[in-house]
């Protein structure tokens, strides 16, 4: 089946006639460009800046733990866990910087501390559940259940259940911030995005991720770490987790245990697949991830602005998702 | 009287290609019937034609006196043909008799008749001399009596033939012992048994007659009793018993020397029991045996992708406890696996990264790969070994088999290391290829290399190897050098072991005359 693949230089020579291979390839920044045209068209003060921060803010959160999510699922795993781990992250960066849980010497020992703790955690949770997945070989989506369920309930422990409403300026930079007019934490996700497209194509790390996901035991046979590997994916995971979270409560002013990262974990499995990553593992693509988030935030952005209710922007999520993936088959077959 | 099956002429083409060429096999009434062959002689073809699961281009085929034409396995066992495969499939928190019954329920007005089905469970295990409370789990019960739930089941009460195919492959002895009273019974009863195993000693212990299989043709029919173990294997791989004078030629300058890889009294599982072996440096060793003989179970515990229970791997003096591939590769091996789809190659990644995987930390600095350096490597192995590829970044699945062969061989080439196993090279690859890469193999011998090939190709690994150790069980039986290297030898210690080649003979050229008789076609 695999060998029936059409040679490569058929494949060249008639690029521009092959809209199977185009599609597969190009589609989600084609789908992109046509919503942008569409809004242009239809959607009234859609070139504005408002607009852009607007929608930046929106989808940040999902496109920094999506980054996360690629890199798992280019092992060929998944986690689940990604929305708890927000959930934790957010939880314990208000006790620190409101001085709840240690004495403060000063008010940005607090926040300092709020910055790297947090995440920290998040990665710690994240890496166990790497080592469920490489010590006991459980399957990725058994494993990571563990904490989408039980993270959320720490969380909750350790804040009582209760809300935590806050106003730290310094703290909240991360959500509210702005540089150069951009929004900071638009910034940041860039920087991730850029730094892990980077580090999937170019070093020996990225490159074992995905000989990982194209086929495990070859890449074992081959000398590479494979359980080490896996770890270290699911680590940076939760430590991206980690600082979604941070930039939620950040912009909310609040952490809610209950509510911080709820159904995270399949907004950004859904932008990992609309973006072309394949969901089998083997070919990722983190830039992909942030157009497939951009497009699904995009559509339902055009749908509000133009009057039609939330639930039917859902429907429409769901019809992206299943046409990303018919194109992913049509690209593999 | 009629024999109780009789298939004659049976010809099976796939996609053009034969399959079958008028095999035959014939069971007699109430006798055991061992089915043998190597891989793709046709066996499994034969049997499925027979259940109906494929269907045959031309000859016929008479079960219990009529002609018949099965068009599904559930015709064929309405018929009394039974198949039991290797696994053993049941409910482990369900009662013995839900596990028999499973599938066919008797029913009292629509509701299931417990009291019913209890019977004939209970009938059934009587026919194997098995009483037991059938209410209680399957689980409650040791492996053994499970065991025989299974076959019970299977065999069912109307089963005239039943086909046990590879049944002891996963078994041990006591399980294996089990099996064959329950063969034992079957024969009383008056029910056919045909066997397929590749374990001689099994086939000699239960079976009456046998039929031996090659290139999709029956080519001996005999009594186990009239057909020595010899015969059956020279006979089973289609080779006489000359030796050949042409292959020890190239045999000259096998290195002596200190030891390179040196494996002592290795255990692992049930498929490797005691190996010993040695490599010397620029030395070609084969290691050969018959299917299941635990030849790449061996080389897989030597290179760490298993662990070993006990024994000892040792690379250069040093001792090697290769806990992963990593830690063997890190010591100077390699391991070209025998499956190149499953655990060789990356199907959607470069030819280029494909051929660096391993070499790949290597080529980095500070983490970052080094794509010229790595291009400049690449394009050097594509040049030296003639791999044909549109060029370094090309998909290694869109590649020839015989390709990616190359490119999985210049992944371990590129790492230099200092002993190499290769299980299997010329497995699926065009004739073409094949001699390129022994060649390249013997030439890499030559400048230091130590080599541990396996084979399933006898001709391959007498032209190969200057030094070759026998497996057989899980056992290393035997080593042959120099002259003592021949196809006759090899076959002669994959069908007596240790114990008897000595006394038997080996040596091919003392058997010569014998050869004659050997073949029957």
């Amino acid at each position: 089946m695999a060998e029936a693949v059409a040679p490569v230089g058929a494949r060249s020579a008639k690029a521009g006639l092959d809209w199977k291979t185009f599609l597969t390839r190009y589609g989600a920044l084609v789908a992109l460009a046509l919503l942008i045209a569409v809004n242009l068209a239809i959607t009234p003060n859609f070139a504005t800046w408002q607009t852009l921060n607007v929608n930046l803010t929106q989808v940040c959160a999902i496109v920094i733990v999506g980054v996360g999510m690629t890199l798992v699922i280019a092992t060929g795993g998944i986690d689940l866990s990604v929305g708890s781990l927000m959930a934790i992250a957010g939880a314990i960066a208000p006790l620190l910087f409101l001085g709840k849980l240690v004495p403060l010497p000063h008010p940005m020992v607090g926040v300092a501390l709020a910055f790297v703790l947090p995440v920290l955690a998040a990665g710690a949770f994240g890496w166990f559940n790497g080592w469920l997945i490489t010590r006991f070989r459980i399957q990725a989506i058994i494993a990571t259940l563990v904490l989408f369920i039980a993270g959320r309930g720490i969380a909750q422990v350790m804040t009582n259940g209760n809300l935590q409403v806050f106003k730290v300026p310094e703290f909240q930079f991360i959500g509210l911030g702005r540089v150069f007019g951009i929004p900071f934490q638009a910034v940041l996700m860039v920087i991730i995005v850029a730094a892990a497209a980077w580090m999937l194509r170019r070093t020996v790390f990225g490159r074992q991720i995905l000989a990982i996901g194209g086929n495990e035991r070859a890449a074992r046979l081959s000398g590479i770490p494979v359980g080490s590997v896996k770890r270290r994916v699911y680590l940076i995971s939760g430590l991206l987790s980690g600082i979604a979270g941070l930039i939620v409560i950040a912009r909310n002013s609040a952490a809610d245990a209950n509510l911080v990262g709820l159904g995270m974990e399949l907004d950004a499995i859904a932008a990992v697949a609309v973006g072309g990553t394949l969901l089998t593992g083997g070919r990722a693509t983190v830039v992909g991830t942030l157009i497939g988030a951009l497009i699904i935030q995009l559509v339902r952005y055009t749908l509000l602005a133009n009057g039609v209710p939330d639930s039917v922007a859902l429907v429409v999520k769901a019809a992206i998702i299943v046409l990303a993936v018919w194109l992913q088959r049509q690209g593999q077959s | 009287m009629a024999p109780l099956l009789s298939m004659r002429g049976i010809d099976k083409r796939f996609a053009g290609v034969p399959a079958l060429t008028g095999a035959s096999l014939e069971v007699e009434r109430g006798e055991v019937h061992a089915l043998i062959g190597q891989n793709g002689a046709g066996k499994s073809t034969l049997i499925k034609i027979l259940t109906g699961y494929y269907t045959r281009d031309a000859g016929e085929i008479a079960f219990d006196g009529a002609p018949v034409a099965f068009t599904s396995p559930q015709e064929a066992q309405g018929a009394g043909i039974s198949t039991i495969y290797q696994e053993i499939n049941l409910v482990p928190y369900r009662s013995v008799t839900e596990n028999i019954c499973l599938g066919r329920e008797s029913r009292r007005f629509g509701l299931l008749d417990w009291r019913a089905m209890h019977r004939e469970a209970e009938a059934l295990l009587a026919r194997f001399n098995v009483h037991l409370d059938v209410r209680r789990p399957v689980m409650s019960y040791p492996t053994a009596v499970q065991q025989m739930v299974a076959i019970a089941r299977a065999i069912g009460f109307n089963a005239k033939l039943v086909i046990m195919d590879e049944p002891t492959s996963s078994l041990d002895e006591q399980e294996v012992a089990v099996l064959f009273d329950v063969i034992r019974q079957l024969k009383a009863a008056g029910v056919s048994v045909i066997f397929v195993s590749h374990r001689l000693d099994e086939l000699y212990a239960v079976c009456d007659r046998v039929t031996i299989m090659r290139d999709g043709r029956t080519v001996r029919v005999s009594t186990m009793s009239d057909l020595s173990k010899l015969d059956l294997v020279t006979t089973m791989l289609g080779r006489t018993l000359e030796a050949p004078a042409a292959a020890q030629a190239h045999r000259a300058g096998s290195a002596g020397g200190e030891t390179l890889l040196s494996v002592r009294n290795l255990a692992a599982g049930r498929k490797v029991r005691d190996v010993s072996i040695d490599v010397r440096p620029g030395e070609i060793v084969g290691l050969a045996g018959l299917l299941g003989s635990g030849r790449t179970e061996t080389a897989r515990v030597v290179f760490g992708a298993d662990r070993a229970e006990s024994g000892t791997v040792s690379l250069a003096g040093a001792s090697t406890a290769a806990r992963e591939p990593a830690d063997a590769i890190g010591a100077g091996m390699g391991f070209l696996s025998e499956d190149r789809k499953l655990e060789g190659i990356v199907p959607g990644m470069s030819v280029r990264e494909n051929l660096t995987l391993a070499l790949m930390p290597h080529l980095a600095r500070r983490g970052i790969v080094d794509e010229a350096r790595s291009r400049e490597i690449v394009d050097r192995y594509i040049r030296r070994l003639g791999i044909k590829c549109s060029g370094p970044e090309q998909r290694i699945r869109e590649l020839s088999g015989g390709n990616q062969q190359k490119v999985l061989l210049a992944r371990w080439l590129c790492m230099n290391p200092k002993l190499l196993i290769l299980d299997e090279p010329t497995r699926g690859i065009d004739v073409g290829a094949k001699a390129e890469i022994l060649s390249l193999v013997r030439e890499l011998s030559q400048g230091g290399l130590g080599v541990l090939m396996i084979s399933s190709e006898l001709e391959e690994v007498v032209e190969a190897a200057s030094r070759i150790f026998v497996l057989r069980d899980g056992r290393s039986v035997a080593e042959l050098e120099g002259e003592e290297v021949s196809e006759a030898a090899i076959m002669a210690a994959m069908a007596h072991g240790h114990d008897d080649h000595t006394g038997e003979a080996p040596h091919g050229r003392g058997q010569d005359d014998h050869a004659g008789e050997a073949i029957h076609v």
